[in-house]
């Protein structure tokens, strides 16, 4: 029987480069800020990592493929870098990938880093890409507000929601998400907005406007981890350990198969069950501090809080207007801005999410502190709501 | 009963947008003052996703229903704007329509009278025939901007099953001439047509020619020309089709309205729209005389049986007709068509290249729109893997065609999208359930803002899915349309 992940890697160090429109910076420059950072973190030189993990996710807008353009930039020696793409999970898979080396035994100390440079398109949005040869011949040239809506559609249709109540609670979502972020130095988007904004603003994909979308960013970020006894070893106290790493991905279900009803995650559901069960997490909604999920729309982020079961189903929209998942609130959510804010350089998303949990945990967020947190949760949907991949990683302070 | 030769069936399809002639003139009279006298009524205008071929599916479609599609023999497919000089039109039509490998094909062209000599050679060939004959006719021709033309023309399609069985008009005779009359004409390689002055086709043409052929078709059947019940002549000039109508002696009365005014003259497909719209009005033992003008003249004349009282009722002519949408926006019109130079955006610049040995090992999903349904568990799905998709099943290999065409289904979860690029934004599209089981994520056509939701019953449409370009390929797939639009 797998005894799983649980305190078995400590992050040793992370780091993570401005996140924005970088119009100042090759992908290779974003990578080298956030290297240079958790180097310093960790207090790690370059020769002491053993392997590393390498994520992106549009590849050909910036390095291209595989693991070299990683070794290249960092001048790592000769080491394994094995490059990871799981759609928006791509950050998470990196560091999924790390710790698992490390868990093995296999290597003591391993990289794992995300980069996107994404605002070299000439248009705002993801960048168009294919979608594989047989997909181009009947899939909707869907984009990913597009197919996002439709959960707000098939929600609202389910749980009986009036529209005007579920704009107004993806608005709060969104408003709580840029206040956040005005305290984030590293943010993409930095303004305070208000409800109004969001409900007067151009609509992208119906129900979805222009707020209840995450920005598009250039960034990355990365993190260094060994085992919790060469942490020591290496001087370093008060760790962070990983206590799960779970993802699950579609397998046609929803979309094939008549049991869906296009209102939730189910892979979502899925992993953060397993997750829950890896960390030794009972009571999800009163044991988790503080979360950072896929905000990539106002309503991932909605109906995610459910499928995380940190709100019951169909009572997330009341918890989100009651602030139980503001700054302030008994779940914090998205405390550093969040894709919605923060921005959303897929590759490194996952471990930008991680990034701030290790700030968090480490007592180390400055403006943002949320207290004494114990237990962060970070999430990733990558693909679509009815063919994705989801990656649910918990991480806490060591021993909790 | 049952071994008489003829008409076993029809179909129609006009798109439902209807362009405002007032539209047209109002953005074109500046320059060419006298369209302010064509501006009446209203033309079909084809969605920016349909062509000839995806117009004559549906009118097949239509006349096949009540009918084993399986049991066709031959396609013909007759237009002037096929989208295709080489790759079969007809072979995507059969692909569309499901039809079975074992069939003769051929695309007709290259005049108006496209449909009705095809109709002719088919009505001949029908008694030898062991199955019967399809024969669809669609058009989707260009103008220029302020032709006359482009107020004349209107896009759509007709269809007419052939053979032996009950036929509901039988042939009583034809008569062609062919004339290197030239009205109009379009070279290869033009996108548009070139015409004479109408004055000189109306009286060297029309009026000539056609009063020639009817003559000798009506002699040499025996008919009294005041027998004729319906007479069926397209022809966008003024007082021509009664004009023609009294050269020969055919009553006032049995003079069928031409349909410009409502939906414009469909090209190829307009004799046959025209044939249509008066089996709709027929009773048994009328005759019906269809002629067309271009390059010399078709002539048929049909009698009308009993049978026609049991054909299950369809969309055909009126129902097309009743289908429709003011399109008041003459801009939509030239951007649909390629007749302006239209700011895309970047998001339309992706390659659409198509790999054909993917396309072909596909074909069933793509263009027949095939899924499976399990023998195992019984579930329907699409597309069709290799293992059931019922997690309590997975069987492997277990799935039997199905067809999902003509399914009926509603949606599920829809959205309309801004961002993407699409010839007509908002692109809907979205998640759609089929009674009975199946489900996929599908682009939605011909939407009514604010008349799509969850639950809305939606019908499966054959459109174009994009064109490539670069290369000049058209890619074709299925749509979703509510089904009170479709």
């Amino acid at each position: 029987m797998a005894t799983g992940i649980k305190d078995k890697v400590v992050i040793l160090g992370m780091g993570c480069s401005k996140f924005g429109e970088r119009w100042d910076a090759n992908a290779e420059d974003l990578m080298v800020e956030a290297f240079e950072e958790v180097t310093k973190d960790a207090g790690v030189e370059r020769h002491q990592i053993e392997a590393a993990w390498f994520g992106t996710a549009i590849e050909d807008q910036h390095v291209g493929k595989s693991g070299v353009p990683l070794a290249m930039t960092l001048r790592l020696p000769y080491i394994p870098v094995t490059r990871v793409e799981n759609y928006c999970a791509t950050g998470t898979e990196a560091f999924r990938g790390a710790c698992y080396a490390v868990a093995s035994g296999a290597v003591d100390i391993a990289l794992a880093l995300g980069v996107e440079k994404l605002k070299d398109t000439g248009y705002g949005g993801l960048p168009q890409r294919g979608r594989g040869n047989l997909n181009n011949l009947y899939w909707p040239n869907l984009s990913a507000p597009g197919s996002f809506a439709q959960l707000a559609t098939a929600y609202r249709a389910k749980h009986g929601v009036v529209r005007g109540d579920l704009k107004r609670a993806m608005a709060h979502i969104s408003v709580k998400s840029h206040d956040n972020a005005s305290k984030n130095p590293k943010a993409h988007l930095r303004n305070r907005i208000t409800e109004d904004d969001v409900l007067n603003a151009p609509m992208v994909a119906e129900p979805l406007g222009l707020y209840d979308c995450c920005g598009v960013s250039d960034g990355s970020a990365c993190a260094i981890v060994t085992t919790p006894e060469i942490a020591r070893s290496l001087g370093k106290t008060d760790l962070i350990g990983v206590k799960a790493l779970q993802i699950a991905v579609s397998n046609g279900q929803e979309l094939q198969y008549d049991e869906w009803d296009g209102s939730y995650f189910a892979t979502t559901r899925v992993a953060a069950k397993r997750a829950y069960q890896e960390a030794g997490i009972r009571d999800p909604r009163s044991q988790i501090s503080l979360v950072d999920v896929h905000d990539c729309f106002s309503i991932t982020e909605l109906v995610t809080l459910e499928d995380l079961n940190l709100s019951a189903e169909g009572k997330a929209l009341g918890d989100v207007l009651d602030g139980f998942y503001d700054s302030a609130g008994r779940v914090p959510c998205q405390i550093d801005g969040g894709l919605k804010c923060f921005g959303h350089p897929i590759g490194a998303s996952g471990l930008r999410m991680l990034y701030e949990m290790y700030l968090q945990l480490g007592g180390r967020a400055g403006e943002r502190q949320t207290g004494n947190p114990v237990f962060g949760l970070t999430h990733n949907l990558g693909g679509f709501p009815s063919q994705n991949v989801s990656s649910v990683t918990i991480v806490g302070r060591l021993g909790a | 009963m049952g071994n008489e030769v003829g008409i076993l069936s029809f179909g129609a399809y006009i798109p439902r947008l209807r362009l405002q002639r007032q539209a047209i003139a109002a953005a074109n009279s500046w320059f060419n003052p006298g369209l302010r006298g064509l501006a009446k009524g209203e033309r079909a205008m084809a969605n920016w996703d349909e062509d000839a071929v995806t117009m004559a599916v549906e009118a097949a479609r239509d006349c096949l229903a009540g009918f084993d599609h399986r049991a066709v023999a031959s396609l013909y497919l007759a237009s002037t704007t096929h989208p295709f000089d080489d790759r079969q039109n007809a072979s995507i039509a059969a692909g569309a329509l499901h039809l079975r490998p074992a069939l003769r094909s051929l695309d007709a062209g290259g005049s108006l009278r496209a449909a009705t000599s095809t109709l002719v050679t088919a009505l001949a060939a029908a008694a030898g025939t062991e199955g019967p004959t399809l024969l669809a006719a669609g058009d989707h021709r260009l103008a220029k901007a302020a032709s006359p033309q482009e107020m004349q023309y209107g896009d759509g399609a007709a269809a007419l099953l052939i053979g032996s069985g009950r036929p509901i008009a039988q042939l009583v005779g034809a008569h062609s001439e062919t004339v290197d009359f030239v009205p109009q004409f379009r070279a290869h390689g033009r996108a548009h047509d070139y015409a004479w002055e109408e004055r000189w086709i109306r009286d060297e043409g029309y009026m000539k020619i056609v009063p020639r052929t009817i003559g000798a078709l009506l002699k040499a059947t025996g008919t009294e020309a005041s027998a004729v019940s319906a007479f069926c002549l397209p022809c966008t000039l003024s007082r021509v089709i009664p004009g023609v109508g009294k050269r020969v002696g055919i009553t006032d009365g049995a003079v069928r309205d031409n349909l410009v005014a409502v939906c414009g003259d469909t090209g190829a497909a307009h004799p046959l729209v025209m044939l249509i719209q008066a089996l709709e009005d027929a009773k048994p033992g009328d005759l019906i005389l269809v002629a067309a003008f271009d390059s010399g003249c078709d002539a048929l004349l049909f009698r009308v049986t009993d049978a026609i009282t049991a054909l299950p009722a369809r969309r055909g002519v009126k129902g097309s007709l009743a289908r429709r949408k003011e399109e008041a926006i003459y801009q939509r019109y030239l951007a649909f068509n390629d007749l302006v130079a239209l700011e895309r955006g970047m998001r339309a610049e992706g390659d659409k290249g198509t790999p054909l040995s993917l396309l072909y090992r596909n074909r069933d999903m793509i263009t027949s729109l095939i899924g499976g349904r399990c023998r195992t568990c019984g579930t329907l799905q699409y597309p069709r893997g290799r293992y059931c998709v019922n997690p309590q099943c997975n069987a492997l290999d277990s799935q039997d065609d199905q067809s999902f065409a003509d399914r009926p289904a509603s949606v599920m979860s829809y959205t309309a999208d801004l961002l993407t690029y699409c010839p007509d934004p908002p692109a809907y599209y979205g998640m759609i359930q089929f009674d009975g089981g199946g489900r996929m994520m599908i682009d939605f056509t011909d939407v009514d803002e604010g008349k799509v939701d969850v639950g809305t019953p939606m019908r499966m449409t054959f459109r174009i899915k994009d064109v490539d370009a670069a290369r000049g390929f058209v890619r074709y797939y299925w749509k979703a349309a509510p089904v009170t639009s479709a």
